[in-house]
């Protein structure tokens, strides 16, 4: 097994040199950017928007306490059973129990990040429940039995040919070109799932505290339809999901879809808040509800990077940042990619092990200025480097730096180095970039600038003169 | 099973671990890092100057509904009476060739598919779910039509429960034009203002035919929900 950063580094050279694979989210981008500009600017005042909901999220998250508990003793009212897991192996149990318990054979899931964070489908699999993602894209990378490659676009980086093919393979049907097709075929063969399905398990986009309701937001209908027909639901959220009032969705709703997926707003945006009532003619009739902490937390108690706990995985930050549309989803290796994944990762799974992920970054603040909640991002990503630097120094780099700060300091030593450069820099090219040059790592995809005939300070004499 | 992982202590724990981190204080978005003391949350009547601007009057709702729609590529259909949309449901329904629709009870959707003459699947009370998917429309009313985004506001208590407007390949919805409200926030406060004291177990917000991007970000009608989505609104 090779580590996070190994794997990272070698991923990412592999997939920055893939011409085919860069073309395709290039695309698949451009489109996005394109809608979500006209849809940024049919709002009235999109910078005043992100402020109002990042104000939202800053009061939800940082009264956690008594929003969580309002959120459970509503939804405990209406009748649903509320679990509370520390761990993503308690999660794990307490789903593997409650479907082992109601003797489920098959189970239908709607995209769920939170499900990918604890490895879910692994774990009941294991148990012996054939579990079906029905989202089309997760459906997609889940015949693929590889992870999603983007938190709101799973599918991503495949062609029609290559989806085709995979169908036509596991499930023999006809092959086709047409997304049309595709999506039909995968349409008939998830319809017999629902409605056999015992079990629906379901993410949230968002938990109103004041009304006790998930919110769900999807565009095929397949949340919908798991919550609809099976007998037992199930929704599995992280505890930052929150929402302080019913009416901040007015808000939200529109601005996830817009930052997310250049939408208006989402085909269906659906709140649950219990079982089957009374008066009320189908719907599960268990509703079981898992908060999960799994770390979240251990970033709560760190208040300079707390609003990190704001994100609402709208995955703008993604789609606009070099190194994601560079390196592409799946050589982070984590469960969420791009800026919002190198910031939070460390803080879910270890700083040290991901550290890396704080320096691929260009620090350029895209990530920043584009997030509709205003998280900052790419300072950030800084204080991670900083806190990974405190806790665990490298000796050499300190050593380097001290060399240099005396070097940059010293007119004398300057001078010479110069000197050194200019006769060294004919010879330079021979094995820059070669395993020959210390700085390989970073020769070996950049050429050696040339050295200047004359520095600033002597055309600076010379101009004097 | 569940009672073996003490819920109530791990609710006690991670609440208390809350807590604990929440001493130190955080600053607030916006303040070049100032925390900023007794932050009272955010103004939430400001929402709707931020939000994409819809006209007060009737007729500029309409519009805006319209043009959502349109794309959106919902039909819809506003008429200046209820007989006129009976003509306009049936013939939507001649056009399809429809043999059995699904509804559930309500003066104006009793009416409807009386008129329709069809075998009707009716929600209220249960139903057989292969029944109801091999139904050819779901035919709901609403809660309300919001003109800023072209969604249709529906619950599991008023819309004949969570499958019937989406297990069937085409949705119906017949409304009312007083039922038009401006923007999304003032969808949200007629859902609090009709359900404060007793919410149904699901609401919905409905924008559009069920749709995906997930093949090459090329738009697909009909991923799971309805391929057809029709609002016939009357005056």
């Amino acid at each position: 097994m090779s580590s996070p950063v190994s794997q990272f580094k070698t991923d990412a050279t592999a997939k920055a040199g893939d011409l085919r694979h860069r073309g395709l989210i290039q695309t698949a981008l451009r489109k996005y950017e394109i809608v979500r500009d006209v849809r940024k600017g049919a709002f009235q005042d999109w910078e005043q928007a992100r402020q109002s909901a990042a104000e939202t999220k800053f009061f939800a998250i940082n009264h956690l306490d008594t929003h969580l508990v309002e959120f459970a003793e509503k939804l405990e009212a209406r009748g649903t059973k509320v679990h509370w897991a520390s761990t993503a192996s308690q999660a794990r149990e307490i789903i593997g129990g409650i479907i082992k318990q109601k003797q489920a054979k098959s189970v239908v899931k709607s995209k769920a990040m939170t499900a990918e964070e604890i490895h879910l489908n692994p774990a009941l699999e294991k148990l012996g429940f054939e579990v079906v993602e029905s989202d089309l894209g997760e459906y997609i990378v889940q015949l693929r039995e590889e992870a999603p490659y983007h938190i709101v676009f799973p599918a991503m980086h495949l062609t029609r040919a290559e989806i085709s093919d995979l169908f036509h393979n596991k499930l023999g049907s006809p092959e086709t070109h047409s997304p049309e097709e595709l999506t039909m075929i995968a349409r008939d063969a998830l319809r017999e799932k629902y409605i056999t399905a015992d079990i629906g398990i379901t993410g949230a986009n968002f938990a109103i505290a004041e009304t006790g309701m998930i919110s769900v937001t999807e565009n095929e209908g397949n949340a919908r339809l798991s919550a609809a027909l099976p007998k037992t639901m199930i929704s599995l959220l992280g505890i930052e999901k929150v929402l302080p009032k019913l009416e901040d969705l007015a808000l939200f709703l529109p601005m996830l879809a817009t930052a997310g997926a250049g939408q208006q707003i989402t085909c269906y945006n659906t709140m649950y808040g219990g079982p089957r009532q009374a008066d009320e003619c189908d719907g599960p009739e268990e509703y079981h509800v898992v908060l999960l902490d799994n770390r979240r937390t251990e970033l709560l108690a760190d208040p300079e990077q707390r609003d990190a706990l704001h994100c609402i995985r709208c995955g703008a930050c993604l789609n606009v940042c070099p190194i994601f549309r560079n390196v592409g989803g799946h050589t982070y290796g984590t469960t969420y990619s791009g800026p919002i994944g190198s910031v939070i990762t460390p803080h879910l799974r270890g700083l040290q092990d991901w550290k890396h992920l704080s320096n691929s970054s260009s620090l350029c603040g895209a990530c920043t200025e584009t997030c509709p909640v205003k998280i900052d991002l790419h300072h950030h990503l800084l204080h991670n480097r900083r806190n990974a630097s405190a806790g665990k120094p490298s000796v050499l780099e300190r050593l380097a730096y001290r060399i240099y700060a005396i070097a940059v300091n010293t007119p004398g030593f300057w001078g010479l180095g110069k000197r050194i450069g200019r006769l060294a820099y004919p010879f330079a090219r021979f094995f820059s970039g070669t395993i020959y040059d210390p700085a390989r790592a970073w020769t070996k995809t950049r050429d050696l600038p040339p050295m200047p005939g004359q520095s600033f300070k002597e055309w600076w004499k010379e101009r004097n003169r | 099973m569940v009672e073996g992982t003490e819920p109530m202590s791990e609710r006690e724990r991670i609440l208390g671990r809350i807590r604990e981190a929440l001493k130190g204080r955080a600053p607030l978005p916006g303040h070049h890092g100032e925390v900023v003391e007794n932050f009272a949350g955010p103004e939430r009547e400001t929402f709707s100057q931020w939000l994409p601007a819809v006209g007060n009057t009737k007729k500029a709702k309409f519009e805006a509904f319209a043009k959502a729609s349109a794309d959106l590529k919902t039909d819809f259909r506003h008429v200046a009476d209820e007989a006129t949309m009976i003509r306009e449901l049936r013939s939507v329904a001649k056009e399809e060739g429809w043999i059995k629709v699904a509804s559930h009870h309500t003066d104006l959707t009793d009416m409807a598919c009386g008129k329709l003459g069809l075998p009707t699947l009716w929600t209220d009370g249960g139903y057989d779910v292969n029944e109801m998917e091999s139904c050819d429309v779901g035919i709901s009313v609403c809660d309300a039509l919001v003109a800023q985004t072209g969604t249709i506001v529906l619950t599991s208590r008023t819309g004949g429960g969570r499958a019937l407007s989406v297990l069937p390949p085409h949705h119906v919805v017949l409304a009312h034009s007083k039922q038009m409200v401006r923007d999304l926030p003032a969808a949200f406060a007629l859902l609090k203002e009709r359900f404060g004291d007793g919410f149904p177990s699901m609401m919905t917000l409905i924008t559009g035919p069920s749709r995906t991007g997930d093949i090459e970000r090329i738009l697909v009608l009909g991923a799971h929900g309805p391929k057809k989505l029709t609002v016939l609104c009357h005056d």
